[in-house]
């Protein structure tokens, strides 16, 4: 299990649901949870356009969901479901007309989609580092105005907190961190990790920071397990990713109930 | 005229015959759904059902069933349990649908998987996901009809009080509207309608014939009756002219390789959004000065 083609897969799987738990924290406490599922399907896009054209997928997976998130936020004042759910749409016709071009195996087609942990390569992981370090100190600069703009939005207005600026880079650390983990869990899995451990650890506690290291825990936690599971069962990890998340939610959210109910 | 637009053969293309017939149906009464779906801002759950139905279809092809059966199944399924997870708090709503979606995700890695094991079932990823309709089977087309005839039934039942709790909720419970019944029969309606659609686009896409017409139509700010129609001729309009782009695209490039319906399908939805934004926005701006 910890065989040295593995080595780069838990490094790098340490890393992705670090800064998974992270961003979902804000996700899940901002209900952005629709952009969220919808940005790593523009590096989906991105990595089969890349595939097409012949240059380095990390350039795809960047440029493309910088696009998808950037196209989201700037409609974020209307209707933003729409636009999320075109965008979504848009961007995943477009991967599968590429793939299709590019005639592309079926393998590919599953391994953007739900992710190929043991493909990481040596190579990959310098930028992976570089992108993640880039994405927490993006979140670490955006924390105290995420949370007060969440809390009290008409305070932050009057604070002079630009909403559509926050809103963008929000946005673009989102993307940032989708073109990251997309190769890795996969575009549709990314968004597991992005959402369950973070919302069961805003079950667990009210503080913020409490929250934010406990969504980072658990996330970790799930991927580690994930990871193993495979490894031992040889099944898909992003199969171990989805359902662990979704399980870890549900368990929590019972035990909680029960807990405020005998309180 | 027509020799420029339309490739040789398409007129007598069975295959293509079909496959258009059934994109028809499916995107006529997916707009009408989605109308519904646009103004109670339920996007996020109408692509979650897409989703589940994804799964559904993997565990169908995992089981030898009919696609159509999986994706149906699958997104009733999906719909129950956001359903089950959601249902108390508006709040919720949000992570509750994410949830769910994540764990269908999870189950479709499995199944698409162990599909894939099979070596006699390759392309089936693609066709689950991203849908072939020019492979359709001819007793589908029956089958989308009747299940067709059964939501118009299903949303001229419930239609008025949807309408009523869709605009104004508080006001439609205050008139004794039971607002929880008609939500739960509507997301019911929603699924089967997104099992459909993902026959017609494959299951990650069919969000686009439930989101994208319906959303154009109702740019187009008329009444509701020629909003549903509007939004009624924007998606068959939608499928009609996928069809015809996909199937001229095998002549476009010299390595002959056909951009897949679905594709073609939701470029023209995307235009047709973007054409009917822009001539609101000129239009506003024209009133303006």
């Amino acid at each position: 299990m910890f065989a040295s083609f593995m080595t780069n897969a838990w490094l790098v799987g340490t890393v992705v649901a670090l800064l998974a738990g992270a961003t979902g924290f804000f996700v899940v406490m901002r209900g952005s949870s629709f952009a969220a599922h919808a940005v790593p399907n523009g590096a989906f896009a991105g990595a089969a356009g890349a595939t097409l054209v012949g240059v380095a997928p990390l350039i795809g997976l960047v440029s493309f969901s910088v696009l998808a998130a950037l196209g989201i936020g700037a409609s974020r004042r209307h209707r933003s479901d729409v636009a999320t759910a075109m965008a979504l749409v848009g961007m995943l016709a477009l991967g599968a007309a590429f793939l299709s071009l590019s005639a592309a195996y079926e393998p590919q087609v599953e391994a953007l989609l739900f992710g190929e942990i043991l493909g990481v390569s040596s190579s990959q992981l310098a930028p992976v580092l570089a992108i993640a370090a880039a994405c927490f100190v993006a979140l670490a600069v955006m924390y105290r105005p995420l949370l007060l703009q969440a809390a009290a939005p008409d305070l932050a207005a009057a604070r002079g907190l630009n909403a559509t600026t926050l809103e963008m880079g929000f946005m673009l650390t989102l993307a940032l961190g989708a073109s990251l983990t997309v190769p890795v869990v996969g575009a549709l899995l990314s968004f597991s990790l992005t959402v369950g451990p973070p919302a069961a650890a805003r079950l667990l506690t009210r503080r913020p920071a409490t929250a934010l290291a406990l969504s980072m825990g658990l996330s970790l936690a799930t991927l580690w397990v994930a990871l193993a599971a495979a490894y031992q069962s040889d099944l898909p990890v992003g199969f171990f990713v989805g359902t662990l998340s979704a399980l870890l939610y549900v368990v929590v959210r019972l035990a909680t109930r029960r807990r405020g109910a005998g309180a | 005229m027509l020799h420029w637009l339309v490739e040789p053969g398409l007129w007598s293309n069975s295959a293509v015959h079909l496959g258009a017939a059934v994109g028809v149906v499916v995107a006529a009464v997916s707009a009408w759904v989605g109308l519904f779906t646009v103004l109670r801002a339920q996007s996020f759950a109408g692509h979650a059902l897409a989703d589940v139905a994804m799964a559904g279809g993997a565990g169908a092809g995992l089981l030898a069933w009919p696609a159509l059966v999986g994706f149906v199944t699958g997104s009733l399924a999906g719909a129950g349990a956001m359903e089950l997870i959601g249902v108390e708090r508006l709040r919720q709503r949000d992570v509750a649908t994410g949830v769910v979606l994540g764990a269908a995700t999870g189950l479709s890695a499995l199944f698409l998987y162990l599909v894939s094991l099979d070596s006699s079932s390759s392309g089936a990823t693609q066709v689950i996901l991203f849908g072939s309709l020019f492979s359709v089977s001819a007793h589908v087309l029956w089958l989308v009809l009747v299940a067709c005839a059964l939501l118009a039934v299903g949303v001229a039942a419930i239609g008025r009080p949807l309408l009523f709790s869709s605009v104004s909720p508080e006001a439609a419970g205050a008139r004794g509207v039971r607002v929880a019944r008609v939500s739960l029969s509507f997301t019911a309606v929603m699924a089967v309608t997104v099992g459909l659609s993902a026959i017609v686009l494959g299951a990650v896409l069919s969000t686009a014939l439930l989101i994208g017409p319906p959303a154009a139509a109702l740019r187009l700010g008329r009444g509701l009756r020629a909003t549903g129609l509007a939004a009624a001729a924007f998606g068959t309009g939608a499928v009609l002219a996928g069809v015809v782009a996909s199937y001229d695209s095998y002549y476009w490039w010299p390595s002959h390789r056909a951009l897949p319906v679905s594709f073609c399908v939701v470029t023209v939805i995307v235009l047709e959004l973007a054409a009917v934004s822009a001539v609101r926005a000129l239009a506003r701006r024209r009133g303006d000065g």
